[in-house]
């Protein structure tokens, strides 16, 4: 396959960007997107140019590093990571515009990488359990209903990688927050700190300067988990409970 | 229970916050929309019904409240909840649009749609409302303009070519605006689900289609003369 590849390139955080066009042939079909980028990377670095930085670590759809806006789709035209993403999905001549995700709170570092820190931040607000560490606890000591273990492992697929952010048209970070929320508020062992960790995890939310959520779903759409739209819902209605239950002061 | 860390904001801080007040202020609206669309239709039953009708409106309560206690109970509690929505829905617009400073260039139409009419939907209701009681409250613009006589107010509204452009106009916003409102005030408040989305979805849109036929039948019964 031969194509042209329109993508951002910015030297750093302060410089100014602008989309530059490249050439790549002899793309297989199989190869995944990444690896396509590699190809015009080894190009890139033969000819004495500055090569494309892009996030990546697993390859495997399972870490959550990589990014990419991919003719306007966070992580491309198919529900899976952009790791995941294989040429296939492309056509021989296409043009394909590469963009670094968007967003207030996630500047861009380089090229198409950006600073996800803001999503530490908030897990680091409430995204865990308080247990005493040390040896591992009883497995039975503390029975979850079925459904409930359903529910948090569906939400605990969630690989933080910042799509639902991409995707939305006011930059909002509502989507995983609602992950990390309903994963451990639905839990037993996440019971001690249900309200605070709600109430904490939001606020660190918007302190970050996300936008709110106007419940477009371009989100769920675009997350490579299928985390679904009602998580959102779900965590309000968690919100709204811990703000009955909590006392401030 | 629990202590607070400082740092967490209060309701009102929050995005959250804000956009519950947006929901619950919504949902008073459209209560009083639904009454209000239902109430209108006594237009068919003639001048005396209708006239008789907006007189009741006035003695409502009685003898318990003073002539008009109620009405402006109501309209303190409308006004309230206008500008409780206008100010939550203002503050998280401007957040939003911060919050997504660097567009992308490769566009998408669908991406921002529901967002979108959200936002100019909200500012036509706004206007329309201001114009609405300049008609038919003060009865400023009015070609009509006797107090009392609100059959033959409404139907001179409707004889000019701008009383019917401008109110049907606003009528199909507010059937956008409730279609998307409705549902999104029951994620907003915490009972949506996916097992409830359809639901929620059929009925928002029967909703707002109710609203927007019932509201439009007046204008419409005036052009093809049914009332007159
Ligand atoms: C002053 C005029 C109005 C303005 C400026 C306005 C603006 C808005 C905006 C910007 C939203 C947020 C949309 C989103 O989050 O995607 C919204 C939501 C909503 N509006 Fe309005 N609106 C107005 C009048 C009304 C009226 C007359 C009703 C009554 C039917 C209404 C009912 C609702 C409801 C139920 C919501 C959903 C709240 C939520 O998203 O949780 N609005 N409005
Ligand atoms: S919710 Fe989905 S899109 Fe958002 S960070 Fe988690 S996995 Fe990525
Ligand atoms: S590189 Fe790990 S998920 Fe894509």
């Amino acid at each position: 396959m031969k194509l042209t590849l329109r993508v951002w390139r910015q030297r750093n955080a302060d410089a100014d960007g602008a989309m530059s066009t490249y050439e790549v042939d002899g793309i297989s079909s199989d190869m995944s997107f990444l690896e396509m980028l590699d190809t015009l990377n080894e190009e890139l670095i033969l000819r004495g140019e500055d090569p494309v930085a892009f996030d990546h670590d697993c390859r495997e759809g399972i870490c959550g590093a990589c990014s990419l806006v991919i003719n306007g789709d966070a992580h491309g035209p198919e529900r899976t990571t952009t790791c995941q993403l294989h040429m296939r999905s492309f056509r021989d001549g296409d043009t394909i515009d590469i963009e670094p995700w968007r967003a207030a709170a996630f500047p861009v570092v380089k090229d198409l990488v950006v600073d996800r820190s803001a999503f530490d931040r908030i897990i680091q607000a409430g995204g865990y359990v308080s247990a005493p560490t040390g040896s591992a606890p009883e497995a039975h000591a503390t029975p979850v209903p079925k459904p409930d273990a359903d529910y948090a492992f569906e939400h605990a697929e969630c690989i933080g990688c910042g799509a639902c952010v991409a995707a939305c048209p006011n930059g909002s970070a509502m989507l995983f927050t609602s992950a990390k929320v309903n994963h451990l508020n639905v839990l037993p062992q996440g019971a001690p700190e249900r309200e605070t960790r709600v109430l904490d995890m939001v606020g660190q939310m918007d302190a970050e300067g996300f936008g709110g959520c106007t419940l477009t779903g371009e989100c769920a759409t675009a997350c490579p988990k299928g985390i679904p739209l009602p998580s959102i819902a779900a965590m309000n209605k968690e919100w709204l409970r811990a703000n009955r239950k909590v006392s401030r002061g | 229970m629990d202590r607070r860390p400082s740092k967490t904001p209060g309701f009102w801080e929050s995005t959250v916050g804000k956009k519950t007040v947006m929901a619950v202020s919504g949902l008073v609206m459209l209560l009083y929309l639904v009454v209000h669309m239902l109430g209108n239709l006594k237009i068919f039953f003639g001048t005396d019904e209708f006239n008789g009708y907006a007189h009741w409106l006035r003695t409502v309560g009685e003898p318990f409240m003073h002539y008009e206690w109620t009405l402006w109970l109501v309209r303190i509690v409308l006004v309230l909840a206008v500008v409780a929505h206008a100010v939550s829905a203002y503050q998280l617009s401007r957040r939003d649009i911060n919050a997504r400073p660097t567009k992308y260039v490769h566009k998408r139409k669908r991406a921002s749609y529901a967002t979108r009419t959200m936002r100019w939907g909200g500012i036509i209701l706004g206007l329309f409302i201001v114009w609405h009681l300049l008609d038919l409250t003060t009865l400023t613009v009015n070609e009509h303009a006797v107090h009392g006589e609100a059959y033959q107010n409404v139907v001179a509204t409707f004889s000019t070519w701008y009383g019917n452009v401008i109110y049907i106009v606003a009528m199909v916003a507010l059937g956008f605006h409730v279609r998307h409102g409705f549902w999104s005030a029951a994620q907003t408040l915490g009972v949506g689900s996916a097992a409830r989305d359809r639901a929620l979805k059929t009925a928002a849109n029967g909703l707002a289609l109710l609203l927007t036929v019932g509201f439009v039948s007046v204008p419409v019964a005036v052009m093809t003369g049914v009332v007159s």
